[in-house]
């Protein structure tokens, strides 16, 4: 049986080896430690021995092929002995070979999978992630307080535990309940997270500097309110007794409906990035004794005018008594004032920052109007929209007031 | 309760230690004749004789390696570096030989061996003088690396070292020898592996240990003052380290800052905040602040020495950012 | 002290004697054979350093010693370990990593291990086990015993730290050791001579007062009359020595390094074979009449059974558990 010739492990990292030189022809007698072959590892050149004697019947391997450590390279036996020829070793195959070489041709392309911007990825993760400190998720979690709405005190805007002090043990069920699984605006999240473009971030440079943090501009509107006052009053006229529909819940209305077509105006500035609420949240400004307070309404543009109208005096009731809650008047996305109880023709309302707009309400007057050609009383409604131009363009503000407009002005576009 | 130095707790452990067991010997430069170059050894000679309190050439290597090859002969040595700084030369013998004899014999060979000196820095010594090994020894496995910060410590973990059946290393500091505290009388043992409260508190923990001991201490005066409740808790044994205790105080104070001598960059004060964020991850309300030396090797001149050095306003501003203060 | 050659002597009849350490410098070629071989099939993993050629060395020394003495050694002990006692199963185990092995498979070739054979490693670092040599010494005298330690380690050696600061410590505290350098005249692939400002390597115990001797390494029993005679000086008045053993090894520093070539002749290695110890013992053993041909291939062929006994023990023998992996890491 004729004795194998390994290549044999010559270091303890070695995996193959190149047979550099066979000492020993085949033919060759050989004795137990003569030198078969030499062979570079990946450390020195080392030495094949004989490991019995007898006369080297065969090389497999040629001088100058590298083979894989524990892989037959001779054999050794009595003279004249058969070797069972093992099967050769398959020659590299040619398909490599080639493509090494030769230039690969185009192959059929496959469809790559429609490229995902790196920033729609990381956005899209990004608004499933409220900033707030392991402790505050867990407080908030095991209290059922839903951090969306809590505006955080942290760098960045993170949720700490102090911002969770006050926060009650369980949400109390209707105003502070989060939205049921409605259909959402946009992307099915709560919001969407977007970073500054070169231009916005120009724009918020510059703007700043010259108008100070949070950069105003004023977009007035002159509305006509017949239509809705003469809905207003059948409405009324239904409902009896029983809550009142007032002039400022159709504007919260109004508001909180345009809002959702308008997402752009429906924002926060949040230093390096805009962050678009896809849910409504409208702040009422709310005078009181000590100032003035915005208690918000949840969603409003998913709440029916009598739930707004509601809502409203609820809230306005608790803001008097100082009742309110913090989740109650912490997390618009957008607000309102009314002075028009005040026969205030129209005023420019400052922004609750981190939005990015108010709108502000004057009194609801008649006037004489051209219409048809002819002079007639309407009454009319002075509207005035306050935008942070970092975040709302002159362009877009004005089209949301269009729209407030046109469903001010039509009523039974809200229903639409 | 007697008030004694930290040297002088030091050489009551040796010296209870020698007359317990006669295979226990001291064995370094200065230790004998010349009572210790820091005096812990004072009277050892007097006491126990040349055998047992033997002054050797300069010779680190050497001497740590006569020390475990005598433990492998069954006895027990206790070897002192006159500074840590100088033990460098040795670690060839304390990491592969004395580490690992152990575990590469199978479990044959026990090395109850204690090599024991000052550790970090003293005041002006410059830069090869005042290094903190704590992160290079800390870091192997088959040692016990301990850190008093006390005398009643210093006493009770020297002598837990010496009884100890493994390599133990002991981190002492020149400015702590003279350091004075209630060491009590009697047999006094502080196991090793078990952090110590120095101050209870509520609002944040600060985590140290040997010579920032102190200063966590000062810092959190400061703080009281300000109406803030420090937890200061001394980590006194830096492998193993104890755990439960760190993961116990920052579920009380939820907020950290940990307070080391030796550099930043993987420094002892990295593996505190690995087990806090690992452990108690939902207990953080602000992430861990390390308060360490500047990374650079100590100056001479004072004033950038100071620079250098942590402090206690150093912790209280850290305590404060962690408290969203400032 | 001064060097010393070895001065020549006449053989002593001492035939059961010779017998035992032609019988043990066998076994210690065929082991180191076979480990070869074992190591080239992938059973040995990481360095094998071998002895093949410094056989004389290890049995020579041995036959001076008593079972209460201790041997360290470098990493090229595994002639060392066999001679102590150690079994040549627990040797080949140990090199197959395997939980019967003398170190429990967790020390390898480098880390031979046997306690109670008083057989304290196989190390790693060069020069790194002189201090501990030492330190067995110190325990040694500590106690008021009369055992000795001897210290195995190679020519390069003496040109560490180490070195130096363990001989120097041995000779002020007048401790019972032997250093006995292995002079097989290369380190790895470095000729000693490019790297020592001094060669003679006995030389260097007047640097520290100690006792100094050259020996022929190939020959077995100049090497037990020497070491005897350390042995003497250390149990009478704990006074250490310096034996340089001159010898010479047949292989590569390890496994993974060439014969020769770079750094010395294929020739050289032929002509320093002709000098191989057995063969040279043999010789002498034939020509006074202690053994003869039918004997010494008894010999070989009861050596050899050993040998492969060992080898079939290894390969049948399970790995350590998994959990063995954090056991004896610190002890109670």
């Amino acid at each position: 049986m004729p004795t194998k010739v390994f290549m044999e492990a010559l270091s303890p990292t070695m995996e193959e080896g190149r047979l550099v030189k066979w000492t020993k022809a085949v033919g060759e007698a050989v004795k137990t430690g003569d030198t078969l072959a030499e062979v570079e590892t990946d450390k020195a050149v080392m030495e094949i021995v004989a490991r019995a004697d007898g006369q080297l019947l065969q090389h497999l391997v040629a001088e100058g092929a590298t083979v894989p450590v524990g892989e037959v390279v001779a054999f050794i036996g009595a003279p004249g002995e058969k070797v069972a020829q093992p099967a050769p070793p398959a020659p590299p195959p040619a398909a490599p070979v080639r493509s090494a070489t030769a230039p690969s041709p185009t192959p059929a392309p496959v469809p790559a999978p429609a490229p995902v911007p790196a920033a729609a990825t990381v956005v899209a993760d990004a608004s499933r992630v409220v900033r707030a400190s392991p402790l505050a998720k867990r407080i908030a979690k095991e209290k059922g307080v839903d951090l969306k709405l809590i505006q955080g005190s942290g760098p960045g805007g993170r949720v700490i535990l102090r911002d969770l002090d006050g926060a009650p043990a369980r949400a109390v069920a209707g105003s502070a309940a989060p939205a049921p699984a409605a259909v959402v605006i946009g992307s099915g999240a709560a919001f969407e997270d977007v970073p500054l473009t070169q231009i916005r971030k120009t724009i918020a440079k510059r703007l700043g500097a010259s108008l100070g943090p949070v950069p105003h501009y004023f977009l007035t509107s002159e509305v006509d309110m017949e239509r809705a006052a003469e809905a207003r009053e059948a409405l009324n006229q239904q409902l009896g007794d029983a809550a009142k529909v007032s002039f400022n819940d159709i504007i919260l209305k109004g508001v909180s409906l345009a809002l959702a077509r308008h997402r752009a105006c429906n924002a926060w500035w949040q230093d390096d990035h805009i962050r678009y609420w896809n849910e409504v949240h409208l702040g009422m400004a709310v005078a009181i004794e000590e100032g003035l307070i915005t208690p918000v309404i949840r969603n409003a543009d998913r709440k029916s005018l009598s739930a707004i109208g509601s809502e409203a005096r609820a809230l306005a009731q608790l803001a008097r008594e100082r009742r309110l809650k913090p989740e109650q008047y912490t997390g618009s996305t957008f607000s309102v004032s009314n002075l028009g109880m005040f026969d205030i023709d129209q005023f420019t309302a400052v922004i609750n920052p981190p939005e990015a707009g108010i709108v502000a309400v004057g009194s609801i007057v008649p006037k004489p109007v051209v219409q048809d050609g002819q002079v007639t009383v309407r009454r009319r409604l002075r509207l005035t929209m306050s935008c942070d131009h970092r975040v709302i363009d002159g362009a877009t503000g004005a089209a949301f007031m269009k729209t407030l407009k046109q469903m001010l002005e039509n009523p039974l576009a809200m229903v639409l | 309760m007697p008030t004694i130095t930290y040297r002088d707790a030091l050489n009551q452990a040796l010296r209870e230690e020698m007359q317990r067991d006669d295979t226990v010997f001291l064995m370094g430069e200065e230790v004998g004749l010349y009572q210790g170059a820091y005096k812990v050894s004072r009277g050892l000679l007097e006491e126990f004789g040349a055998q047992r309190v033997v002054d050797t050439p300069i010779a680190e290597l050497g001497f740590a390696g006569v020390g475990i090859g005598a433990a492998m002969g069954g006895l027990r040595p206790v070897i002192e570096f006159m500074t840590w700084n100088f033990a460098v030369l040795a670690l060839d013998q304390i990491v592969n030989s004395a580490a690992k004899m152990l575990y590469m014999s199978g479990g044959q060979i026990r090395m109850p061996i204690v090599f024991r000196g000052p550790n970090g820095a003293a005041l002006q010594l410059s830069s090869q003088h005042s290094q903190a090994w704590e992160s290079w020894l800390a870091h192997i496995p088959g040692l016990k690396v301990v850190a008093p910060a006390t005398p009643a410590d210093a006493k009770g973990l020297l002598k837990s070292a010496i009884r100890d059946n493994n390599p133990v290393l002991v981190l002492e500091g020149e400015m702590l020898y003279n350091t004075k505290g209630d060491v009590p009388e009697g047999e006094l043992l502080v196991p090793i592996g078990q952090a110590d409260v120095k101050r209870p508190g509520s609002d944040v923990t600060l985590i140290c240990h040997s010579k920032t001991v102190t200063v966590a201490l000062k810092a959190a005066e400061q703080l009281a003052g300000q109406n803030l409740s420090a937890e200061v808790l001394d980590l006194r044994s830096l492998r193993p380290m104890d755990e439960p205790a760190i993961l116990a105080s920052v579920a009380k104070t939820h907020r950290v800052v940990v307070v080391e001598e030796g550099w930043p960059h993987c420094g002892i004060g990295a593996q505190v905040v690995d087990i806090v964020q690992r452990e108690a991850f939902d207990q953080l309300d602000a992430p861990v602040l390390r308060v360490t030396q500047a990374d650079v090797p100590m100056p001479y001149n004072k004033q950038l020495e100071r620079l250098a050095k942590p402090s206690p306003e150093k912790v209280v501003a850290a305590a404060r950012r962690v408290l969203y203060l400032d | 002290m001064t060097t010393t050659a070895t001065p020549p002597a006449k053989p002593q009849a001492n035939p059961e004697l010779h017998r035992r350490m032609l019988r043990e410098m066998l076994l210690i070629r065929r082991f180191e054979e076979k480990a070869a071989e074992a190591y080239a099939l992938g059973k040995i993993g990481g360095f094998c350093h071998l002895y093949i050629g410094q056989e004389a060395v290890a049995v020579g020394v041995s036959a001076a010693l008593g079972p209460q003495d201790y041997v360290i050694g470098s990493y090229r002990e595994h002639g060392q370990a066999l001679v102590r006692g150690v079994p040549a199963r627990a040797v080949m185990a140990e090199l197959f990593g395997k939980a019967t092995g003398c170190s429990a498979g967790k020390g390898g070739s480098m880390h031979l291990f046997d306690a109670g054979k008083r057989f304290m490693g196989g190390h790693g670092i060069v020069g790194g086990h002189l201090p501990l040599a030492t330190g067995l010494a110190f325990a040694i005298k500590y106690r008021g015993g009369d055992e000795v330690c001897v210290c195995f380690f190679g020519e390069a050696a003496v040109n560490i730290g180490a070195f130096h600061e363990a001989l120097n410590m041995a000779s002020v505290w007048k401790l019972p050791v032997i250093f006995l350098c292995e002079n097989n005249r290369y380190g790895m692939g470095t000729a000693f001579e490019r790297v020592a400002a001094v060669t003679d390597v006995v030389e260097h115990a007047c640097s520290y007062d100690i006792a100094g001797e050259v020996v022929n390494g190939m020959d077995v029993l100049e090497v037990q009359r020497a070491a005897a005679r350390a042995v003497q000086r250390a149990r009478k008045g704990g006074h250490p020595t310096l034996l340089e053993v001159r010898t010479y090894r047949f292989m590569g520093h390890s496994m993974s390094d060439p014969l020769h070539g770079v750094y010395r002749t294929k020739e050289e290695v032929e002509e320093q074979k002709k000098k191989d110890p057995i063969t040279q013992l043999v010789h002498r053993l034939k020509d006074d009449g202690t053994i003869d041909q039918a004997r010494l291939d008894a010999l070989d062929a009861e050596v050899h059974a050993e040998v492969d006994d060992a080898i079939r023990f290894a390969d049948e023998s399970p790995d350590p558990a998994p959990d063995e992996l954090g056991r004896h890491v610190l002890t109670d």
